[in-house]
């Protein structure tokens, strides 16, 4: 009886062992997550050659949505945002030229500690991204 | 208990257990959504300044945040830029108190308010149909860690008071009036 108690005791901790079982370089480089199909859901491309009114725009649209601004750089073209409401979000958005005609803006944002992979929040972002810009948003393929 | 019974029972834990593990906390659907409450929040943060002068608006800022006992984080001119942080302390008289005399009603001590961390952004922006101005809006947020070391409270500012004191401070040091939107 004692063994066979044992026996559920040693699986379960192998069930939970294997749960937990992200080693730290895929958590370091995140190499799980699908990268190409993440990389579509947080990009999108703007009409404009406007790289300083772009970033100044995702400024004021990441302090719309209550996010203070943690650090931002005109030449990279890369600005960093918290926003904390009980909980932690953080965001960085970077833009740069697409071709001759375009602007491209990608978001990534992490939520507490976890990275943020939901098309629709992503969605949600560049949509209160568009009405600043008086722009539409492009999807790329 | 019948062994199968317990085998049922370490099963129906483990399964839960592992639900547990499986549902991360999701973020809020509306987490990057504009609301009603995001104009009136950019209505209290903003102030317009007539003025060309971005680098002066500043560098006033800059001025103002180490009147207020902020550290100089960051800031990139070009974008109009700046961040700054001070950690101060987040005891509360009131919340002391109920919690001496909840330790004498219970035997526990209960964590209080201890530190906090502040922050804040200032961004500057060309305002106006030919620019001819400068909107300043500024936010401000803070984490609070109990007494135990544990974080307690993140949250944004967004006290109305707070705002009209830093806009008086800042037109004060620009020799400037400060427009609403």
């Amino acid at each position: 009886m004692i063994k066979k108690s044992m026996y559920t005791a040693t699986l379960f901790v192998i069930a939970l062992t294997l749960l937990g079982c992200a080693t730290t370089q895929e958590r370091l480089l995140d190499s799980k997550e699908g990268q190409v199909k993440l990389r579509s859901i947080q990009t999108r491309v703007f009409d404009t050659t406007n790289k300083e009114k772009t970033l100044r725009t995702v400024i004021a649209t990441l302090q719309d949505l209550n996010f203070v601004i943690d650090k931002a750089d005109h030449i990279i073209g890369s600005v960093s945002a918290t926003k904390l409401n009980r909980y932690a979000l953080r965001m960085t958005v970077s833009v740069r030229p697409r071709g001759e005609a375009q602007m491209l803006v990608r978001a990534n944002a992490q939520y507490q500690d976890k990275p943020v992979t939901d098309p629709k929040t992503y969605q949600n972002f560049f949509t209160s991204l568009e009405k600043a810009m008086f722009l539409e948003a492009h999807s790329v393929q | 208990m019948t062994y199968t019974k317990r085998i049922l029972l370490y099963s129906l834990l483990s399964v839960i257990l592992l639900f547990s593990f499986g549902c991360p906390p999701r973020i809020p659907p509306d987490a990057l959504k504009l609301t009603e409450k995001s104009i009136e929040h950019r209505q209290l943060q903003t102030r317009i300044y007539d003025t060309k002068d971005e680098a002066k608006i500043l560098a006033s800022c800059a001025g103002l945040m180490q009147d207020m006992g902020f550290n100089l984080d960051e800031s990139e001119t070009e974008l109009g830029v700046l961040v700054g942080s001070k950690q101060r302390s987040a005891k509360k008289a009131s919340q002391v108190a109920a919690s001496i005399f909840l330790a004498v009603l219970t035997g526990e001590a209960v964590p209080v308010d201890d530190k906090q961390k502040m922050r804040l952004s200032i961004v500057t922006k060309p305002a106006g149909e030919e620019q001819e101005r400068i909107s300043v809006r500024v936010t401000f947020q803070r984490i609070v860690w109990n007494t135990q070391g544990q974080i307690c409270k993140k949250e944004f500012l967004d006290d109305p008071e707070i705002y009209q004191e830093f806009y008086s401070k800042l037109s004060k040091s620009l020799f400037l009036e400060a427009h609403k939107i």
